[in-house]
């Protein structure tokens, strides 16, 4: 068996290159195509009819004008009379047809009656809510009570944070056949290439060898897009009712914002004791949540500093008449970091002590302390915390005040289960085939480099190919678990097929075949060039024959392969400036320091950590689902007043990536998840410093920020 | 979207002969970017679309007698990068330069951002320009954050054109014509606040097409300053026009123009008054900027733009003055 192991740093002439992503010309010129990109031959399109209640009961359906609509092939029921529909843009009903416009035409023939019913769509004020609100019931550690009388100061406040849409710039949606001979060709906008096959073939009662994905790229995921969801499955129908021709379903902007995916609130009020030095002894909580209907979203808290000795914890889930939840990049975290790390700032703030110190000094709470600590000194030392930071709104005369602040992070990020196969051909083309799929992130660009470091060849020898059931199942890619996954099993497959080569090779180079190496683009003899084949000649000797050997990536036995594991910290300071006439927060920089495993492509991984402290601006500033109270229905749901940043917002970004030999013998870390936690923390702890006062409520917009300096916020 | 009938006449006379008399007959079309939002969504659906990108009358940004004219078909980014108007109307400048993002200043016009519809959110879900539903008042019992807090209703929304104010403040004439000949009106005056969701929010009628805009030389110093959270694509939370003649270092007479705090521009004789006869400091401008708010009534949400207001306020009287802060 081949040593997998990683080459050592220093010998790797592939990884750990800062080397552009292979797909990023196609993608920045618009050749790249998307599943939503599609228009096949015969292709119908499909509409989508939702329903406009936040709370009401289908009385009667009748799709018989629709039908008859010119155009029209199909209609496509999936709220029959009898449904209770729980949330507003509930889907009711799909057509098909052989225009959009007819299609949309038809959707308004199809009568539908409703029972209004009543609904419940905010969960601020949990007192309101109650009827709505499970709890999950007292969790008690150590003695909060004798905590409490013990404690030198304590510190309470209320924190919030709202449910926030994953808006995927290319919406939900997928182009299905599902022709005569019962095969199902799905063409998704997917995190699961792999995955999404059976539960489609389940959906649609076909084997699953019978059903065939494939998707080049995806235009956003962010934990949104795993499943077929009802208009995969209404689109399938649909083509079957038209003999087989593919329909294609996209969310329109106005659906897909409402219920394509959304990430649950979090709210709490919360006690934080410590004694005169400043070592927290106690946290109290009770806190909720909506997720939507059907309930979920408890954020893990205490965050990160989860040893405080003493604890007493009530966690409420609010049922509301909203669409449910779904996984967003770092499930539940960012909620839990921000109201952990707010309330460690305000027991600072309160105490007069200087919150940095305050996150040092308690760091044996954490399951990491030597990680934190090292990554609380880096960050301080590159945001000049000493410079710029000062004691909570002593920042000085004139309307714009400056502020530091500091959020953390963890993450597990070890690889998912992942098959990959290495075909190598008699005229030296290596294939690298995997059902996994890049969500943008580099995946392609990594298993390249991968594949191309064990061959000893560039980056450009490598074909691959991604993104299709024909090739080995791959994991989802959620978790961050792609990274760890995909380089492990292609690691092991272009390994395996290697060594297949060295014994075809062996006898021309007149030594045995684990004598050999592959180096810079040669088969030679370990250490003697002079005994060397290049790589084409050294393919040729396979004449007719292809190598095609696979690698497996095993969760179960990864740690002691030592490819990939997980278990990362992080540290996020920022550092904003307010205007406290406007209430505007300006970015001015944030400072990231994350640790992480063998890096396999710097500039990618840096990149992850952009997109993620972007998105964390936006969540902590300006993103949040607006709805309404009256007719239950979300207000915002374009890309208008669902805010987010642009390039102006976002100010400096300073990333600190721990690559070194120590973290590197730890194997690859994912690292999608990780770096978006802790900037809502950072930033909401940063305006406080600023302005003198908590925003209690995120997003931090001139609204909260001036009601919070006003005393309107209550 | 509905289907319609689309027209791309040469001359203005054309064009006229297209219209109809109900503002479901036909639309004007000028850079689209508000129109083809509004038609998608279905708030307006009318059975004709008339192009005016043709007709050159309507076109460019000239000097003349009275001072500067600018053609309906200007762009916006076209007002931004006018030396003229630089010169003698930053106030425009600084409007057109907040608006959207260069895509959108490239394609929209001048006399688009005018007559543009406003961007309440119930009004852009169908709910009409006074939304109402199962006879409850959306706008007071739901989320108006974003909404008047200036005016005595029913209408909430906010104009939306950053234009707006500054060409109130600077007393610009804006012309219009119909089949029957062509009428001039106050900038002030074209902006109302409609009782009813059947009525426009501007004083335009359907068979009409706004020509061109005169904004007459004036010797006033004029500012524009706008509080938005986002650099790009977002929308003023208030903005203030401001017009200034001075005597010395005194202001002798003051326009100012509230944006996006009412359903029309909302001229604040109370803040003119306030800064009348006083040489313009932060002080000065900041009393102003309170007495421009003081008749403020806003609705559940929105106390804080109040004091956003009277921050723009402060802002553009010393950006006019040159004052700094
Ligand atoms: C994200 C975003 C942010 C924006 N921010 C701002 C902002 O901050 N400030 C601001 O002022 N604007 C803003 N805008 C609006 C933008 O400026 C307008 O959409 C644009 O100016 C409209 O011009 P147009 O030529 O594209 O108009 P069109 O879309 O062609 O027309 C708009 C309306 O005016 C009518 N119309 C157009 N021209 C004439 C005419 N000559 N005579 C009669 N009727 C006419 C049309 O029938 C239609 O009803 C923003 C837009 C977006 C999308
Ligand atoms: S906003 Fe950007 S992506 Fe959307 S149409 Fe304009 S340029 Fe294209």
């Amino acid at each position: 068996m081949p040593e997998y192991r990683w080459p050592e740093m220093s010998k790797r002439k592939v990884m750990g290159k800062r080397l552009n992503r292979l797909d990023g010309v196609e993608k920045a010129s618009g050749r790249a195509k998307y599943s939503s990109d599609l228009n096949k031959p015969g292709m119908l399109h499909g509409a989508t009819l939702v329903c406009p209640y936040a709370h009401a009961r289908v009385k009667s359906i009748d799709t018989s004008a629709a039908e008859k609509h010119p155009g029209v092939t199909g209609v496509h029921v999936v709220s029959p009379a009898g449904t209770e529909i729980q949330w507003a843009h509930w889907e009711v009903a799909f057509v098909a047809a052989e225009t959009e416009l007819a299609a949309r035409d038809a959707l308004k023939k199809i009568k539908v009656e409703y029972e209004v019913l009543p609904h419940v769509v905010h969960e601020k004020d949990l007192n309101k809510v109650q009827s709505r609100a499970k709890a999950a019931g007292e969790q008690i550690e150590g003695d909060p009570d004798q905590a409490l009388k013990e404690a030198a100061v304590v510190s309470e406040g209320f924190y919030g944070i709202p449910v926030l849409e994953h808006s995927c710039l290319e919406p939900h949606g997928n182009v299905v056949s599902w022709t005569p001979d019962n095969k199902v060709e799905l063409n998704p906008t997917t995190q699961a290439v792999t995955s999404i096959r059976g539960d489609m073939a389940r959906a649609v009662n076909v084997p699953v060898a019978n059903v065939h994905v494939h998707q080049d790229h995806i235009g956003g995921g962010f934990g949104s897009k795993f499943q077929p969801d009802r208009w995969g499955v209404a689109a399938a129908h649909l083509s079957k009712a038209a003999g087989g021709r593919p329909v294609k379903i996209f969310l329109d902007r106005q659906i897909e914002q409402v219920i394509a995916g959304c990430r649950p609130s979090a709210f709490a009020r919360i006690k934080l004791a410590a004694n005169k030095e400043g070592k927290i002894t106690l946290w109290e909580s009770q806190s909720w949540a909506t997720g939507g209907f059907t309930g979920g979203g408890s954020p893990p808290i205490p965050y990160v500093y989860t040893r405080i000795p003493n604890q007493r914890k009530n966690h409420s889930a609010v049922s509301t008449n909203t669409a449910p939840i779904r996984a967003w990049r770092a499930p539940n975290h960012p909620q839990a970091s921000y109201l952990t790390c707010a309330a460690m700032d305000d027991l600072a703030a309160k105490m007069k002590m200087d919150p940095l110190e305050l996150f040092l000094k308690n760091v044996d709470l954490t399951a990491r302390a030597d990680t934190y600590e090292r990554q609380l000194k880096k960050a301080a030392e590159m945001a000049e915390w000493k410079k710029l930071w000062h004691p909570r709104g002593d920042s000085g005369r004139g309307p714009l005040k400056r502020g530091l602040g500091i959020g953390v992070c963890t993450w597990g990020g070890a690889g998912h289960d992942s098959t990959a196969r290495c075909n190598i051909h008699p005229d030296g083309t290596v294939e690298v085939e995997l059902g996994s799929q890049d969500l943008g992130t580099g995946t392609r660009t990594v298993i390249a480099q991968v594949a191309a470091e064990s061959l000893g060849l560039r980056v450009n020898d490598i074909r691959v190919k991604i993104g299709d059931t024909n090739y080995p199942p791959s994991g989802t890619s959620g978790g961050s678990t792609t990274v760890g996954g995909v380089s492990s099993s292609t690691r092991k497959a272009t390994l395996n097929a290697l060594e297949k080569l060295f014994e075809e090779v062996a006898p021309a180079l007149g030594a045995p075949a684990t004598e050999l190496e592959a180096v810079d683009g040669k088969i030679q003899v370990k250490g003697n060039p002079a005994k060397s084949l290049d790589w084409k000649a050294a393919c040729a000797k396979l004449g007719v024959k292809t190598i095609s050997e696979t690698g497996q990536n095993i969760p179960r036995d990864a740690p002691k392969e030592g490819l990939n594991t997980g278990g990362v910290g992080g540290v996020q300071i920022a550092d904003v400036t307010v205007d406290v006439e406007t209430g505007i927060v300006k970015m001015n920089r944030i400072v990231a320091v994350q640790d992480c495993g063998t890096v396999i492509n710097p500039k990618t991984a840096e990149s992850q950590i952009y997109g993620a402290i972007i998105m964390s601006i936006c969540g902590a500033l300006m993103e949040e689902r607006v709805l309404d109270a009256v007719t239950g229905r979300m207000l915002n749901n374009e890309m208008e007043f669902y805010k987010l940043a642009g390039i102006k917002d976002v100010g400096e970004i300073l990333v600190h990536l721990e690559i070194d030999e120590i973290n590197d013998k730890r194997g690859v870390i994912g690292l999608g998840e990780p770096p978006a936690i802790g900037g809502i923390a950072a930033i909401a702890n940063a305006v406080a410093n600023a302005i003198g006062v908590r925003v209690p409520i995120v997003p931090m917009t001139p609204m909260n920020v001036l009601n919070t300096l006003s005393g309107r916020m209550s | 979207m509905q289907p319609f009938e689309y027209a791309s006449p040469k001359t203005l006379k054309e064009a006229l002969a297209l219209l109809g008399g109900g503002w479901s007959d036909a639309a004007v079309l000028a850079g689209g970017t508000d129109l083809i939002s509004l038609m998608k969504d279905e708030v307006m659906s009318p059975k004709r679309v008339v192009n005016i990108k043709e007709i050159a009358e309507l076109k460019g940004i000239s000097k003349t007698a009275a001072g500067i004219r600018i053609g309906a078909l200007a762009t916006v980014d076209e007002v931004l990068s006018n030396p003229l108007i630089r010169a003698s109307f930053p106030a425009l400048t600084e409007a057109a330069r907040g608006v959207a993002s260069p895509q959108i200043r490239n394609m929209g016009t001048f006399g688009g951002d005018l007559c543009q519809r406003p961007r309440c959110w119930y009004f852009r879900a169908g709910f009409g320009l006074i939304p109402r539903h199962e006879g409850k008042d959306l706008v007071a019992e739901g989320d108006n954050r974003y909404h008047a807090i200036f005016g005595n209703g029913p209408a909430r929304f906010v104009s939306a054109s950053s234009f707006g104010p500054a060409l109130v403040a600077l007393g610009a004439k804006i012309k219009l014509a119909s089949p029957s000949g062509t009428r001039e009106v106050d900038a002030e005056k074209f902006f109302l606040a409609p009782s009813s969701s059947d009525v426009r929010e501007v004083d335009l009628k359907p068979n009409e097409i706004l020509t061109e805009v005169i904004v007459p030389a004036t010797a006033a110093k004029n500012a524009t300053y706008e509080v938005r959270q986002k650099d790009a694509l977002d929308w003023p939370l208030a903005t203030a026009s401001v017009a200034l003649t001075m005597k010395g270092s005194t202001v002798a007479s003051a326009r100012v123009v509230l944006g996006h705090v009412a359903p029309t521009p909302w001229v604040s004789a109370e803040a003119a008054k306030a800064i009348e006869g006083k040489a313009v400091t932060a002080e000065t401008a900041e009393a102003a900027g309170k007495a421009a708010v003081a008749a403020a009534r806003p609705l559940s949400m929105n106390a804080y733009k109040v004091q956003i207001a009277a921050a723009a306020v402060k802002r553009a009287l010393m950006a006019a003055a040159g004052v700094k802060a």
